[in-house]
């Protein structure tokens, strides 16, 4: 069954009174359990799909159903228990003044969980940081570090869906193995559904077994991890993104946009 | 092929309240008009190697080396004229962000100019068809648009051409770029490669390309230095990467996420002390 | 600020392993930054010389600050070693009335900077955050407390209530908070749309919630400078206004009212005048080098 389902939402900022169209008419659905992938470059409103989600995105049309129950205009509790996002960038996601410890227990505190201190300790391990990085600082922390405890941060109030705005772009390779090996643990141990965004068709294929590709605030085509394995794209933007990650190849000939 | 660029013994080091940060230890290579690719990742000293190279270093860092020649004047000892005549003349460099890297109070077309004049004592008329010319040669396609736009006015991958232009205008031997695309779309960035790989090649220019992306660089260079930890712990042919023989290189390599791939999870590069020294 | 205890290195450990230790750690990497700059340091002991000043002056000041000696030989004696800073046309000792002036100096900073910065976070960090009409609401309430002179609503105060330094602090409080409201609210700006708030809105944080705890954290640095900056200025304006008679009446020793009493004097006995104005310069000299200190140390890019 659905656990997360999306009809023609579409999303407009207003802006000096412009009207900026981010999202014009996207529809997915996502299983419980499944890992979905949505892949875009800059503009193509990828990101604005999680904050509309979240709420934090103006939505001007379309629904979203979360657990087959529509959401209210604002987001409540129950909302912030099922659903819990992990940023961008590893840099500007945590509080500079805030010692590991406190981000990881203030949600605690606001959702009135009991034993505080035991939770955050399992957190810290779950996500393969020891006691020593509890009272640390972010700017203490590596680029790596501070992704794991935004992940930690994400699963303490036990969401059942987390989703991933392009978790791993910050980061350098060898660190991004790390933390997606990381989330791929997690979320076989723990039934977790992804939304996973990322401009990077490698990583999306890799972490998710859906993608759907995105362009100018539209859906492109949604595809498995086998079309693109087999290449089988049906649309030339999904194909110009296909043959981009082959790298750069002199002899290709200039293609059409 | 004789030596165009030949770094011996780069050293540069960062004090800092606590301790001095070696940032980049003992580097040495040498190109000819080739393409070489220098792949790190953050911290490796890749930039700062690059900006060595142009004698800009940031203050309070301080570059050392036995020997950096290029096409035969020594480096080292060079005044204040003789750099002046050597970058942006001679030696170019783009870097990764054209938001950043370009004055952002005056138009492509005066920092177009202004470019060309500062190399070419030649007329204004000159200089304005030169850079229209050099923006053509970058395939934009609404010049004469471009030529009165101010950077912030442009995408991304106009912008990054806007530099390429800038930077090629006065025909230097030798290009130096830093994460040019790192900043760009996917598409748009193999649009940006194919003008530069386009222009290194007619003008016989030899090419520098820092980037953090070991596949890019690969499939853009001819032979790719590998950074880590302010050291090269690898030069290898691009063609050869698959068989790469330093385990740092090696394990890069392999912990790249592929499409076709499959492997669960990606092989974790772990790191060895015992490539730091 | 209050060094614990511990050795240098449980404070500069990177492995805290309490809250207390982390805290205790984050604020001696900013002391030892602080201590680095000589300046800084001048600025630290300048203003601590005030507290201690204000603090003795009852035990240390030699004589008493309002009754005077003898009228028909004390007046007027030049500074000597009976009368460090000689006395005035009262025949008070003056360094005595300096001393005592300082508890009435340090009285004013205090007052004002207790109750215009926290109006001024609040104001200025509710409008930030909130935006849209709540903003534009308090916006226009700052511009309209911005507008009034110090002077000028000192002098309406003091139509209305009467001089006395209370209403002098109260005037000067009034006209303080509005700068301190803008650079909160233009700190908020930057800070709102930054995924740490996003993430902390996600996990069902109210709002007064993300003001007080995420929000005034990050302003508080560039709002302590600034307070710090502008204690120079407030206590010339203080001074002002003692000047003009509208602040602490006599006989009480505050430094502006004694250059005030003091200007007829000034060509033959220099001293009645100028000994205060020396205080003033000293004092506003030490806040302003405490300020830039500060400023330059709080910069979060340089905290390491």
């Amino acid at each position: 069954m659905y656990i997360l389902d999306i009809e023609e939402l579409a999303v407009t900022y207003t802006k000096d009174r412009q009207k900026i169209r981010a999202l014009k008419d996207v529809s997915f659905q996502v299983k419980q359990g499944e890992s979905y992938g949505i892949v875009g470059e800059s503009g193509s409103g990828k990101s604005t799909v999680l904050r509309a989600i979240c709420g934090l995105a103006p939505q001007s049309h379309g629904s979203i159903l979360v657990g087959q129950k529509p959401l209210d205009a604002s987001r409540d509790f129950d909302f912030y228990r099922q659903v819990q996002m992990v940023f961008q960038d590893p840099y500007a996601s945590l509080h500079p003044r805030h010692t590991v410890d406190h981000v990881l227990s203030e949600p605690l505190t606001i959702h009135r969980f009991d034993d505080c201190e035991a939770r955050v300790a399992r957190a810290l391990t779950d996500v393969g940081l020891g006691s020593d990085f509890r009272f640390r600082y972010p700017h203490q922390l590596s680029g790596g570090q501070r992704q794991r405890v935004a992940v930690a941060r994400a699963l303490i109030l036990e969401p059942q869906i987390l989703l991933l705005d392009e978790p791993t772009s910050a980061l350098d390779a060898s660190i991004q193995a790390e933390v997606l090996n990381l989330l791929d643990r997690l979320r076989a141990e723990r039934g977790l559904t992804y939304v996973l965004v990322s401009h990077d068709l490698s990583v999306v294929a890799h972490m998710c077994e859906r993608v759907m590709v995105m362009q100018h605030g539209l859906v492109v085509e949604e595809l498995t991890r086998q079309d693109l394995q087999a290449r089988r794209a049906t649309k030339v933007y999904t194909k110009a993104l296909l043959a981009a990650t082959l790298g750069y190849r002199a002899d290709e000939k200039e293609k059409p946009q | 092929m004789t030596p165009f660029l030949s770094v011996e013994n780069l050293n540069i080091s960062f004090p800092a309240r606590q301790k001095t940060v070696q940032a980049v230890r003992g580097v040495n290579f040498s190109m000819g008009r080739e393409r070489l690719g220098i792949v790190g990742e953050s911290g490796s000293g890749k930039s700062q190697t690059g900006r060595a190279i142009l004698g800009l270093t940031p203050s309070p860092g301080v570059a050392s080396a036995d020997r950096l020649e290029f096409d035969g004047t020594d480096l080292t000892r060079a005044s204040q004229s003789e750099w002046r005549a050597i970058r942006g003349q001679r030696i170019s460099m783009v870097m990764q962000d054209p938001k950043f890297s370009l004055n952002p109070v005056m138009t492509i077309g005066w920092q177009l100019i202004e470019a060309y004049r500062t190399k070419h004592r030649a007329p204004k008329s000159l200089a304005v068809e030169k850079s229209l010319e050099m923006l053509n040669a970058v395939q934009i396609r609404d010049v004469e648009r471009v030529m009165r736009a101010y950077p912030h006015e442009l995408s991304g991958g106009m912008g990054q051409r806007a530099m390429i232009a800038m930077m090629l205008i006065t025909e230097p031997e030798l290009l130096i770029a830093d994460e040019p695309t790192s900043a760009l779309d996917v598409t748009v960035q193999i649009e940006v490669l194919r003008i530069l790989d386009k222009l290194v090649t007619d003008r016989g220019m030899g090419l520098i390309f820092i980037s953090h992306d070991l596949r890019l660089v690969s499939s853009f260079c001819d032979r790719v230095l590998v950074m880590y930890a302010g050291q090269i712990v690898e030069e290898i042919a691009a063609a050869d990467l698959a068989h790469a023989k330093h385990p740092y290189t090696q394990g890069l390599f392999n912990c790249l996420p592929r499409i076709e791939g499959g492997i669960r999870p990606l092989p974790i590069l772990t790191r060895d002390d015992a490539w730091a020294n | 600020m209050t060094k614990p205890l511990s050795s240098r290195d449980w404070l500069l450990s990177d492995l805290p392993t309490s809250r207390r230790q982390a805290k205790a750690g984050h604020f001696y990497r900013i002391w030892l930054a602080f201590k680095a700059n000589k300046l800084a340091m001048v600025g630290l002991g300048i203003v601590a010389l005030l507290l201690a000043a204000a603090i003795l002056a009852p035990l240390i000041a030699p004589y008493n600050p309002v009754i005077g000696g003898d009228l028909r030989t004390e007046r007027l004696l030049p500074p000597s070693l009976t009368h460090l800073m000689g006395t005035d046309e009262q025949a008070r000792d003056i360094l005595s009335r300096v001393l005592h002036g300082s508890r009435l100096t340090l009285l004013v900073v205090a007052l004002v900077a207790v109750i215009a910065t926290p109006v001024g976070l609040l104001v200025g960090t509710t409008a930030g955050y909130f935006g849209g009409w709540v903003d534009s609401a308090l916006m226009r309430v700052t511009d309209v407390f911005l507008a009034f002179p110090r002077l000028v609503l000192a002098l309406a105060f003091v139509a209305a209530l009467g001089p006395g330094i209370e209403n002098a602090i109260i005037a000067i409080a009034i006209t303080s908070w509005p700068p301190y409201a803008r650079l909160a609210r233009a700190e908020t700006l930057t800070i709102r749309d930054a995924d740490f708030i996003a993430a902390i809105r996600l996990q069902g944080a109210t709002s007064p919630r993300i003001i007080w705890g995420h929000v005034v954290p990050l302003c508080l640095s560039s709002v302590i400078v600034r307070v710090t900056l502008d204690m120079a200025g407030i206590i010339l304006t203080a001074a002002g206004l003692g000047f003009l008679g509208l602040g602490a009446q006599p006989p009480q020793p505050e430094w502006g009212a004694m250059i005030a009493s003091g200007r007829r004097f000034l060509i033959d006995f220099w001293w009645v005048a100028t000994m205060p104005g020396i205080a003033i310069f000293i004092v506003s000299l030490g806040f302003n080098l405490l300020g830039d200190g500060l400023r330059d140390v709080l910069d979060p890019k340089s905290i390491k």
